[in-house]
């Protein structure tokens, strides 16, 4: 036997594992993979009874999701140019011809333009609050540190009526400044705490260090500080990006036109004779992928930051 | 270059005072040793010269300018920190860059002065790692690099070899001094370790509780004492402490201890039914059978060191140790006759603590 046989597990134990591991993930992946099925089916093969598994995939519900399409008469239809484009030639299909551009493109960027605006602002302000907690003697910080924790004890949406209020007063409903502000006031007491416990374990004498060396307090933090807090920075900002990406109470509450992200929108998309299922489905699977891409690009920091400083050395 | 004058220095941490009125000058040049036990305010006291910590009050001239409100990045100083503090997203030659980045220096003399620390230090192959790989030696090594390499006014180290294993430490100690008398930069180095502050520094301060217990050279503070703390902390093992009630007046040249007249320095003070302590070193105790034995013991234990052996004895006046030749034939058992260098003796106040002041230690003493 080996040296390190001690540790290493058995071929079977291995397998065992793996098995369970598979099976976990085939358990928990079903809707997510029914979602993203359903949105290569036609509408007939997507509420057929029972339920297909076997199907010819389309793209159709892609095209629903992208366009908005006009019945026209026979006629009309004949004397149309032949179709451009596999898009053009499904639509045709159904007896109707391309209008124009649907929505969802634009519900889309407003997803991505609040989702990582505030993202973006809780992070920035809860790294420096954390920073100031962390190093500073802020009088009555365990005090504020707590307050800004009660701020997250109750469910936001049972402030919904006052904030509605007070953004028609204010004129920030239906827009994206007020949709990155009400995500970033949610999210930044996680962001302050998570960062806090990532800068707390970051050793003074890194920044001292860099005081010493002549550079400036705000020199030192930016340059040697952050860079340190990367790890937590990356897995602060997951967290609140998945909270503001799929936020949907008060997106539904507060926006309905020019700011209003996806998640209310998706359930909306009517096709021919009711819910075009493909296309809520393809909206879905679309919207799922900018919080994956995101996630695993910081994947790295994230593995080690979800430790919460655990295995820094 | 620089002497550093510390006047007065105070430092609280709420309730809690960690270095208490501490006065001290440190010359140009010197290699200066902050010693004490864990929890005396070393640490407080070179991070306050350092800029790292503002002072309750008192004072810290550099060469004469009044520096106890600037911030560290304008005092001019290096500090080396205890457990290193390497720049852990940079690698070696970066760590030793960023110095003299901060202050716009041409890329090109950046280059020159981080090769020329690199060969000093004997790091050049090592320069394009990682600092997480080294070894402590090595880190040890790039934190000095880092600090030489602007040639500052003053180093502070803390503990700088604290974190290295037992026989790596002479060495990087030999290594150190041999860099600073190289330099001739003022240095100020935090110790717990009496034996390091004794072996490296041109002078001590032996601090205890946040104060300054004495000051002086190594000579002075192992002979002269300012007081029992001291005495007993530096020496190994440290100095027998005899215990007696008597009197003396100035100009008295012995006390009686036991019915004995035990010779002791000059005496320039005056103290009257009090409670004493005679204090001398192992090594100042000799076993006599002659008439001049001024206390008889029972030998307890040997133990042999090399060219001396350690003796303990059991007296009237409590446990005695002397350091004697290892050619002496001591046994276990049998009583010896103990004899003292009257020169080498320090009297204290058992109350106080404090040292008498005597021919031997006048003008020793203004820790
Ligand atoms: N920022 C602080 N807040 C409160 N107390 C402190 C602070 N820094 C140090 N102290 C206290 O001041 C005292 C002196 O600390 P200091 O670090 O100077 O000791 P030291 O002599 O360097 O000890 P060691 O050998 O353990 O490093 C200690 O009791 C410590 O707990
Ligand atoms: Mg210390």
């Amino acid at each position: 036997m080996s040296a390190h046989s001690i540790t290493e597990p058995s071929a079977t134990t291995k397998w065992i594992s793996g098995g369970l591991v598979v099976a976990y993930a085939v358990v928990t992946l079903i809707p997510l993979l029914w979602i993203v099925a359903t949105g290569f089916k036609t509408p007939a093969d997507a509420i057929s009874y029972p339920p297909k598994v076997v199907f010819d995939p389309t793209i159709e519900g892609y095209v629903n999701l992208f366009t908005t399409r006009t019945r026209v008469t026979p006629e009309q239809l004949e004397s149309l140019p032949p179709p451009e484009g596999i898009a053009e030639e499904i639509v045709r299909s159904y007896g109707m011809v391309i209008a124009g551009p649907s929505r969802f493109g634009e519900r889309f960027m407003n997803s991505v333009v609040i989702g990582f605006g505030s993202t973006f602002l809780s992070v920035f302000l809860g790294t420096l609050a954390a920073y100031a907690f962390s190093r500073f003697k802020i009088p009555l910080s365990d005090d504020l540190l707590f307050f800004i924790l009660s701020t997250r004890m109750m469910p936001p949406i049972a402030v919904a009526i006052p904030i509605f209020l007070m953004y028609r007063q204010l004129g920030l409903s239906d827009t994206h400044l007020g949709m990155i502000l009400l995500y970033t006031a949610v999210n930044i007491s996680l962001a302050v705490w998570l960062l806090k416990g990532f800068i707390d374990e970051i050793p003074r004498e890194y920044e001292e260090a860099a005081l010493i060396d002549g550079y400036t307090r705000f020199q030192a933090f930016y340059k040697v500080v952050l860079p340190q807090a990367a790890t937590g920075i990356a897995s602060t900002a997951i967290f609140c990006l998945i909270f503001a990406w799929n936020e949907y109470a008060f997106a539904v509450l507060l926006t309905s036109g020019t700011a209003q992200t996806a998640p209310p929108f998706i359930p909306t998309i009517i096709g021919v004779g009711g819910q075009d299922w493909p296309a809520v489905a393809a909206g879905a699977t679309l919207f799922l992928l900018p919080v994956l891409i995101f996630t695993v690009l910081l994947r790295k920091h994230l593995l080690r930051g979800i430790t919460f400083g655990a295995v820094r050395k | 270059m620089a002497e550093i004058v510390i006047r007065n220095l105070r430092k609280e941490f709420g309730d809690f005072t960690a270095v208490e009125g501490s006065s001290f000058t440190i010359g140009d040049g010197e290699f200066f040793m902050l010693l004490g036990p864990s929890g005396c305010g070393k640490t407080t006291t070179l991070r306050m010269i350092a800029g790292l910590e503002l002072p309750t009050s008192g004072e810290i001239l550099i060469d004469g300018e009044d520096v106890t409100r600037k911030p560290a990045s304008q005092r001019d100083i290096a500090f080396v920190f205890q457990m290193f503090a390497l720049y852990p997203h940079m690698n070696v030659r970066r760590n030793i860059a960023y110095p003299l980045v901060s202050q716009g220096m041409p890329k090109a003399q950046v280059k020159a002065k981080v090769a020329e620390v690199a060969r000093i230090l004997g790091i050049e192959e090592i320069l394009e790692h990682p600092v997480s790989g080294l070894s402590g030696g090595d880190r040890q090594r790039v934190a000095l690099g880092r600090a030489i390499v602007r040639s500052p006014k003053a180093f502070m180290m803390d503990e700088p070899i604290g974190a290295l294993d037992a026989e790596f430490r002479e060495r990087m100690a030999e290594e150190l001094r041999a860099l600073h008398d190289r330099m001739g930069a003022t240095t100020v180095y935090v110790t717990h370790d009496q034996l390091e502050a004794m072996q490296m520094g041109d002078k001590i301060v032996v601090m205890n509780h946040g104060v300054v217990e004495q000051f002086g050279t190594p000579q002075e503070i192992y002979d002269h004492p300012a007081t029992m703390f001291v005495a007993d902390f530096i020496g190994s093992p440290s100095m027998n402490f005899i215990r007696f009630e008597g009197g003396f007046r100035p100009g008295d040249t012995s006390v009686r201890l036991a019915g004995a007249e035990v010779a002791v320095p000059a005496l320039r003070e005056e103290a009257d039914g009090r409670r004493l302590v005679l204090g001398v070193r192992p090594e100042h105790v000799h076993l006599t059978d002659a008439a001049d034995a001024v206390l008889r013991g029972r030998v307890e234990a040997v133990e042999y060191l090399g060219t001396t052996q350690i003796v303990t004895l059991s007296t009237v006046n409590g446990p005695l140790r002397a350091r004697v030749a290892s050619s002496e034939v001591v046994r276990p058992g049998e009583v010896a006759g103990l004899a003292f260098d009257a020169r080498t003796l320090s009297l204290f106040d058992a109350g106080t603590g404090r040292a008498f002041v005597t021919a031997a230690n006048e003008g020793v003493h203004d820790g």
